[in-house]
């Protein structure tokens, strides 16, 4: 028998930190580290900094601070990681995702490092005893939340998934099972029909980065011209504000991100590398990244000065800002003017930032997933589904086997569905029996 | 009076000298012929006690054996070296593979059965057993002794002692026949219940407060005469051109063949069904018993789908060599006049002579949650249960039951370790995990829903996945041993060349295989896992196929099939085996663990969980009760150890 798997959970509550702390548990803790592209092993139980890379992309996710403890010297008793990444919400996704795209590990359940510190020897009955607090502030617990806890409109949602995939698979296993019974034909052909609906739903939902906007942060990209003064506004903003969390600089894709919080919002400051005619291939490369950046940014603040032409990339922008106000008053159509040489320019830019931050924040009426546990339900879920629609009618066992697998991934958020539950349905809904 | 061979036991007699045995079996349907040839087996000296041994192997209900579920039983029973398999493939007379065109792990093997051959040829079974006598009494009492069952009394006063006793009462304990407001005590149609055995089994729940009683129920069709039916007004259905056994001892079905027909309530059923509603003793409160939902009587399809004016009947032939009927999809217990009256609506049936009125039947069962895995109860050390008693329902869930019960019972008897089944091997270990952790609050049937690894679990894999098991623990004869290792042989030497046989994809288009050219070498079995990809192909390329057996070459084909699934699911398996591993200790004072909530500690308590896995799958069960009872778990473990040291 195979021994147990290796598990990972974020052990920080994510966001609004200065680290994030990642743990795994398991025997292919050094085989994560290699996939991460660490070269060099760390001496056990010494803290040593890595750069950790994307497995695939090959791209730096972090320099990280890393603890390696070897079994059974640790708190599971197994071999462990304890990964200390710089609080950016960025940097803590990308990692949980190249994690979890990894086959040797996966995410670790409810309790589950206790378990194994228990399972191991490694807590007395006394300290056993206590472990209920200990497992709710565990990883992989600590995002659990029951549907009850869920907003309206989100627990709505994930209802109606629920109920629709349950009847879906109450229905495949109704042709499955009785077969010599007149049932209403074409119950798996159905089934298949309404597969696509059901994935397209969910996706939708998964694709709306507003959710973990509103958790994780919002993040605000400063696009402009070179010189512009995007470096400054950003020092000024980064350099005055007393709850920035965390900076760091130099990434391999030329952006400085500066996370703060605003009125109780986390948000991420991102500088991007100038837009302008491009010359070179680099300077191409930095306009397409800086693109990307206003793309995906749910603010962006265009800046423009005096001693630089204007852009001419078509960009969305939330607040055109003048700066150099000093040198030349701005022409028509900015939202704000500013000088950062000026003492207290950052107070009428804090505060047009704040009304948009409210403004972004106070769309959260609409159901929207905020929780990275969450998505990485509905993106397994979503797998299934996909799976189960390859399968296709010659396989119905196999396209039910996928709608349980998605069933149960689903019930780690909204409880599990067991078989009484799809013979309820079944009998319900046709008349069965001889 | 000698032994006058076919048709009775060989050693049954109505009286015995023998005062001593390993185990006794009480009963002689599908539960109790399978536990005592079980037990018999594994070398104990057994003897089943029925109060008639005319009546061992008979199919009260429908004449029917297998389907989807029931089949994948039936295949297991057999690989462990069971009768019902190669009884049902020696009365079979309509063997239908259900779900033929899904794919093989929900193919339901079945056949209608002639009630005469199969019964038959069970008493012979019985008959030819090794270590197995049969006597024709009934048992009115159990020996207890310092709170072990060690025994039987029969109706004649005669004291038998065993070690271990098994109890398979069906419908029997105290059973009531309702026919309209008519109520019969009865096990069966014309035997008498019973009733001492029930008043024990109470007297027990009352003293030890460790088990309950329920009633459940279960119906049945009138029975018609056939040779009043209007068959050529009726659609046929024929049986498979080439009927699939249940043994895999089985090469080939010699009993013929016959046809079902099908039919169809209508307006005028419905209507006199309705209005007379109240006349069935279900609608009228005279019965209290639970029934199953997917075996409802015809008053509970007027009742719960009124938009519904008709329903499928099969007119199932009990016998080749019998005019009896019987008329599946209207099991009813309605007075005898009315039966007569909405038969007579439908097509088919407007002249038909009823030969005998259905009724409906309510008997007592224990709360499955009172028995260990091995099916012996907690209560009472010593007695086994199995059947209908357990609240099931089907011959093939009886009979499995009975298989496990047996097994054990003779192993205890001899001094070893329960032999079980996990729900990762086997619908068996489905089944009997499903009763004993989570109760039934109907007749419990097996659906292959219930398995949460169902595409291991297939009736066409039973022998690979339980024989092994089988031999080890005694319960498989030399023929199936050598027909199984045989086959393994064979089978092994096949799928060790679909892996070994590979090419590129370049290689493959050569061939005219269109397959991602990515470079990567793949087997032939990997290669027919493509539904792009058919056998001929690939034997176009390898001729040596070509030479495959019929049931190698499937097995091949499954194999292909399901290989990335269950690659997908093995680390489920290994996870639920590593907490199935996990013994939780038997004196564990749940009321007095500290940590977890009082409704979790009394769910505990009243459980006794035999494993972490088991007390997993309760409900209402929280990671940081389960993380605590692995504490005791490995403090167990580890005394376990020290002490075997």
């Amino acid at each position: 028998m195979a021994g147990p798997e290796t598990i990972f959970a974020l052990s920080t509550v994510a966001g609004r930190a200065a680290l994030a702390v990642l743990r795994l548990s398991g025997p292919d803790c050094d085989g994560v580290l290699a996939a991460l592209g660490v070269k060099t092993l760390p001496t056990p139980r010494y803290a040593a900094v890595r750069a950790l890379t994307d497995p695939d992309t090959k791209m730096l996710l972090d320099e990280a601070l890393i603890l390696r403890f070897v079994g059974p010297h640790s708190y599971t008793g197994e071999d462990m990681l304890e990964l200390h990444l710089h609080g950016g919400l960025a940097v803590t996704h990308a990692l949980l995702a190249a994690l979890a795209a990894l086959p040797i590990c996966r995410a670790a359940e409810a309790g589950e490092f206790t378990r194994r510190a228990v399972a191991n020897g490694k807590m007395d009955l006394t300290t056993a005893e206590a472990i209920a607090d200990l497992i709710d502030a565990e990883g992989g617990a600590q995002q659990e939340q029951a549907l009850r806890q869920m907003q309206g409109g989100l627990r709505d949602l994930f209802e109606g998934w629920r109920t629709q995939l349950k009847t879906m698979l109450a229905h495949l296993e109704a042709d499955l099972e009785f077969a010599d019974e007149d049932l209403p034909g074409g119950l798996g052909q159905n089934v298949l029909a309404t597969l696509p609906q059901l994935q397209n739903a969910m996706q939708a939902h998964l694709d709306d980065r507003r959710g973990i906007s509103l958790r994780d942060g919002l993040r605000v990209a400063l696009l402009g011209p070179p010189n512009a003064g995007k470096s400054s506004i950003l020092n000024m903003l980064a350099g005055r504000e007393a709850a920035i969390v965390s900076a760091r600089a130099g990434t391999t894709r030329d952006v400085i991100e500066v996370a703060m919080l605003l009125d109780g919002v986390p948000v991420t400051l991102v500088d991007t590398a100038g837009l302008r005619a491009a010359g070179d291939d680099i300077e191409r490369e930095g306009v397409r990244r800086a693109m990307a950046q206003a793309d995906s940014a749910d603010i962006n603040i265009l800046v423009a000065s005096p001693d630089t032409a204007a852009t001419e990339e078509k960009i969305r922008a939330d607040l055109r800002l003048w700066n150099k106000n000093d040198l030349a008053a701005p022409q028509g159509g900015f939202d704000l003017a500013l000088s950062t040489r000026a003492a207290g320019a950052e107070k009428p830019l804090l505060a047009a930032l704040s009304g948009l931050v409210a403004e972004k924040a106070g769309q959260s009426e609409a159901p929207i997933l905020t929780r990275e546990r969450h998505r990485t339900v509905l993106a397994e879920a979503i797998e299934h589904l996909r799976r189960a629609g390859l399968a296709g009618e010659t396989g119905l066992e196999l396209v039910a086997e996928d709608l349980r697998l998605a069933q149960r991934v689903l019930g780690r958020i909204t409880g599990a569905v067991d078989v009484e539950q799809l013979l309820d349905i079944v009998f319900a809904d046709f008349c069965i029996g001889k | 009076m000698p032994v006058t061979g076919y048709d009775k036991p060989m050693n049954e007699s109505t009286t015995i000298h023998r005062t001593d045995w390993d185990v006794i079996v009480i009963g002689g349907g599908h539960a109790g012929c399978e536990a005592a040839a079980a037990a018999a087996r594994v070398g104990a000296a057994t003897l089943l006690v029925t109060h008639k041994a005319e009546t061992i192997g008979e199919m009260s209900c429908n004449p029917a054996i297998g389907g989807v579920g029931k089949g994948h039983l039936v295949r297991e029973i057999d690989a462990l070296d069971g009768l019902m398999g190669r009884v049902a493939d020696q009365g079979g007379i309509q063997f239908r593979l259900l779900n033929r065109r899904k794919g093989p792990a929900v193919h339901g093997p079945r056949t209608q059965a002639d009630r005469k051959l199969y019964r038959l040829a069970m008493q012979a079974a019985i008959g030819e057993t090794e270590n197995l006598s049969v006597l024709a009494q009934p048992v009115d009492d159990i020996l207890v002794k310092q709170g072990r069952a060690c025994g039987v009394i029969t109706a004649d006063g005669t004291v038998l002692r065993a070690a271990s006793v098994v109890l398979t009462t069906g419908t029997f304990l105290d059973g009531i026949v309702h026919i309209g407001t008519q109520r019969i005590p009865a096990g069966r149609h014309g035997e008498a219940p019973a009733i001492t055995l029930s008043k024990r089994l109470y007297a027990l729940a009352e003293e030890t407060g460790a088990l309950s009683l329920g009633r459940l129920k279960t119906g049945t069709p009138a029975r018609l005469d056939g040779r009043t039916i209007d068959t050529d007004r009726l659609e046929a259905q024929p049986a498979d051109d080439e009927p699939v056994p249940f043994s895999f001892l089985t090469d080939k079905i010699s009993v013929p063949q016959t046809v079902c027909h099908i039919t169809h309530t209508n307006q005028a059923t419905f209507d006199i069904i309705q209005e007379n509603i109240l006349q069935s003793p279900v609608y009228s409160g005279q019965i209290v018993g639970v029934g199953p939902r997917y075996c409802p009587a015809i008053e509970d399809k007027v009742a719960r789908f009124p938009e519904r004016k008709s329903h499928q009947i099969f007119l199932e032939p009990e016998g080749l060599d019998d005019p009896t009927v019987y008329p599946n999809g209207i099991s009813t217990s309605l007075p005898a006049a009315l039966q007569e009256r909405f038969i007579r609506t439908i097509v088919g049936l407007e002249n038909v002579h009823i030969m005998r009125p259905g009724y409906a039947i309510e008997y007592d069962y224990v709360d499955p949650r009172a028995l260990l895995p091995s099916l012996e109860l907690k209560a009472l050390p010593g007695l086994y249960l199995a059947g209908q008693i357990n609240g099931t329902t089907g011959y093939e869930e009886a009979a499995g039951q009975g298989l496990v019960a047996g097994l054990n019972a003779a192993r205890a008897a001899g001094g070893s370790d329960a032999v079980l089944f996990d729900r990762a091997e086997a619908y068996i270990g489905v089944m009997i995990d499903d009763l004993v952790t989570k109760g039934v609050s109907e007749p419990y049937r097996m659906f292959t829903a219930r398995a949460e690894y169902r595409l291991s679990l297939r009736a066409d894999n039973a022998d690979q996945r339980l024989t092994e098991k089988g031999i080890a623990a005694g319960l498989v004869g030399s023929r199936r041993r050598q027909a199984f290792g045989d086959k393994m042989a064979t089978l092994q030497a096949a799928r060790a060349k679909a892996a070994s046989w590979q090419m590129t994809p370049n290689e493959a288009a050569r061939h005219g295989l269109h397959i991602r050219a990515d470079g990567v070498r793949r087997s032939m079995s990997e290669l027919l896992a493509y539904p792009s990809i058919e056998w001929d192909d690939l034997e176009a390329i390898w001729p040596e196929m070509n030479g495959w057996a019929h049931p190698i070459r499937a097995q091949i084909e499954t194999d292909a099939r399901y290989a990335g699934y269950l690659q997908r699911q093995q680390a489920d398996i290994d996870a639920f085996r590593r907490d199935e591993a996990l013994v939780l200790p038997r004196d564990i004072d749940y009321l007095a663990l500290q940590g977890m909530a009082t409704e979790v500690r009394q769910k505990l308590a009243a459980a006794r969980p035999v494993t972490l896995g088991q007390a997993a799958r309760l409900d209402g069960m929280t990671p940081a009760a389960l993380t605590l009872l692995l504490h005791h778990a490995r403090k167990a473990d580890k005394a376990a150890d020290t002490a075997a040291e």
